[in-house]
């Protein structure tokens, strides 16, 4: 077994050998290379978007924020990253945990499944509900039978996204709960810790910064999905509208400011996400670092 | 608090990694597991812990049956290899944690913890570290504060396993030491596990020598070191050297010669002689002794190590002559080991 603790929590001050350190001109075209691309494919589309949001004055695009159907857009979008996230991190966490501390048959199996959201196109996933939960569909007539709405609801949408976003939490924690083995939770349960404090007091604080980091990527995805929410929003407006169907309905219509407003509130939660994640590493980088799998 | 293991067998996957294993450890010991990795001397411990549960046979806690009870409720104190240290928490909070995880009334009030984890860390020499985190101690020191941490919940008995494997040698001998002296202040009932023969014969008052998943044999230093009971414990406890024997008439013979060994209540036979490289009698001439022909030598701290070849089969076997024997000049060295052992061949 690794011991973490032997590990360095110090930041790796790597000296660099005359041999393998580039030229000048070298690492000045590198670096340019580098910054010139970001530039153009990362940095000018964010200015574009908050450029075209205020493009008729501060006005607009308050009053585009204020229209009816965006805030109920963005209030979907709240109440879905509400749900899902918190299903994940529970999904996450049994799945880590079931995976990375005890053996048994179907592992492989369940570790490939987590997967699958990652590898399928999220418009996929959107279809397979409809075609589990569609009027044709596998489950239509049941639900139909008992008054249950999922497509073209908020139930189908939570559906969606829970399915797009359930890798990143339990991804995070995999490699990591892995890693840490089950000394400390069996040093709990010999000094009389029952198996929700051992959780709570010792696995929990081992894996905090690891499911953070899940967290604010699975909230990210949940608010910004697009694909598999499109399929099975229905896109009514006021009702089953979250902020990226929004956007694009928007778009359509020629409304740009309207469109490019509500897309720049997705891009400040991009930002904000960044500079949390930056925050994160700053203050507990080598915490994280020495705790994180990959 | 006696601890007995009954007849216990542990299976892994169908894998057997004790064969019916017994025990008696009594109360107020130090007892060491000794044996190669692979041997089971981990899982005998992990199992009197309750990490395991025994595949057949029990295991008793004084008079009562512990087998089928939780390691919760076994109340034992476990010393893990890599210390095992909740790192997210200060020193003084990873000692309380037993204390502080009870319910009800047996949960002492927050000060009353506080007190009891400055009194152990007085006990372990580390008074004035409460605040430090593990990650800022020392690995002797965090070591001391696992055995601290194990020793708060007043166990019953107290388990360390391979305590100072990962220490460097000059820490090693001084936490050796060291807990020999807490054992003898606080008198729990200690099992402890490891490799290290020279830590086992020190230490523990008596040592377990496992073998392959089976107890070879169990004694003080002087009896395991003095009389082995297996080929194994001879070769594994200290330094041995064997040669392929015939035992015929109560004389031992070494290929076509007698080498002045009686062993009349031996049965005939072939059979291995056992030695210690450094209880041997050196001999002028030779009618009745082990002649070789000197392969190598080597100074080995105090003594001087010789490899003799002995015989057409090629035989080589060790012993130690003082540093400046003349023997060790000598290109034919006979000699007669002192204390012996036969054992038949099977």
């Amino acid at each position: 077994m690794a011991d973490p603790e032997i590990k360095s929590y110090e930041p790796h001050h790597e000296s660099q050998s005359a041999a393998v350190t580039e030229s000048r001109p070298a690492r000045v075209a590198l670096m340019t290379v580098a910054f010139t691309f970001l530039g153009i494919f990362l940095l000018l589309p964010l200015i574009i978007v908050f450029n075209e949001a205020l493009a008729k004055g501060v006005g607009a695009y308050t009053q585009s924020l204020s229209d009816p159907d965006a805030r109920s857009a963005i209030r979907l979008t709240l109440l879905v990253a509400a749900i899902s996230v918190p299903l994940n991190i529970v999904f996450g966490i049994s799945a880590a945990w079931a995976i990375a501390k005890f053996e048994f048959k179907g592992k492989a199996f369940l570790t490939t499944l987590i997967d699958l959201p990652f590898s399928v196109s999220p418009v996929i996933s959107g279809l397979v509900y409809v075609l589990l939960f569609g009027a044709q569909g596998l489950l239509g007539g049941w639900l139909k039978a008992h008054g249950i709405v999922i497509l073209f609801a908020v139930p189908g949408i939570v559906l969606a996204t829970v399915f797009v976003t359930f890798p990143f939490v339990a991804r995070e924690l995999i490699p990591l709960m892995q890693e840490q083995g089950n000394g400390d939770e069996e040093a709990a349960l010999s000094l009389g810790a029952n198996g929700w404090q051992t959780f709570w007091y010792v696995t929990l604080p081992n894996v905090k910064w690891g499911l953070l980091y899940g967290v604010l990527l699975c909230n990210a995805r949940a608010m910004g999905e697009f694909g598999a929410v499109s399929v099975v929003s229905g896109h009514i407006r006021g009702l089953t509208n979250t902020m990226p169907l929004h956007v694009e309905i928007l778009y359509n219509e020629y409304n740009a400011v309207g469109a490019f407003a509500v897309a720049s509130l997705l891009a400040g939660l991009a930002l904000v996400t960044l500079v949390l994640k930056t925050l994160l590493e700053m203050r507990y980088g080598a915490e994280i670092a020495a705790t994180r799998g990959h | 608090m006696e601890v007995r293991v009954a007849n216990v067998r542990k299976e892994f996957d169908r894998f057997p990694a004790l064969h019916d294993v017994s025990l008696d450890i009594k109360s107020g010991e130090l007892i060491a597991l000794l044996g190669p990795s692979g041997s089971g001397k981990t899982t005998l411990l992990r199992l009197i812990a309750g990490l395991e549960r025994p595949t057949r046979g029990k295991i008793f806690f004084g008079d009562e049956d512990a087998s089928q009870r939780s390691i919760q409720e076994r109340n034992v104190g476990f010393v893990f290899q890599h210390y095992a240290l909740f790192r997210h928490m200060t020193v003084a909070d990873n000692i309380g944690f037993g204390l502080k995880v009870r319910h009800g009334p047996s949960r002492p009030p927050a000060q009353e913890i506080r007190r009891r984890a400055s009194e152990l860390l007085d006990l372990v020499q580390l008074s004035g570290l409460e605040k430090r985190y593990p990650a800022q101690l020392s690995g002797g020191q965090r070591q001391r504060v696992a055995l601290a941490r194990a020793m708060a919940i007043e166990p019953k008995v107290l388990l360390l396993d391979e305590p100072f494997g990962a220490l460097d040698a000059q820490v090693r001998r001084e936490l050796r030491r060291w807990l020999r002296e807490i054992h003898d202040a606080t008198g729990h009932t200690t099992v402890f596990v490891t490799h290290d023969q020279e830590e086992a014969l020190e230490l523990a008052d008596r040592v377990v020598v496992m073998s392959q998943g089976r107890i070879e044999q169990v004694g003080t230093a002087d009896d395991i070191y003095d009389t082995p009971n297996s080929p194994f414990v001879y070769g594994f406890i200290g330094e041995s050297s064997s040669l392929p024997v015939k035992v015929e008439n109560g004389e031992i013979w070494l290929a076509d010669r007698p080498i002045g060994l009686a062993a009349p209540h031996e049965p005939s036979g072939d059979a291995t002689l056992f030695f210690r490289p450094h209880d041997v009698e050196l001999l002028d001439g030779c009618s009745g002794c082990i002649a070789g022909t000197v392969a190598a030598s080597r100074r080995v701290a105090g003594t001087r190590r010789v490899e003799l070849e002995i015989g057409g089969e090629r035989q080589r076997v060790e012993i130690e002559l003082p540093v400046d024997h003349p023997a060790a000049q000598k290109s034919r060295v006979a000699f007669r080991p002192g204390r012996w052992k036969l054992f038949p061949t099977a």
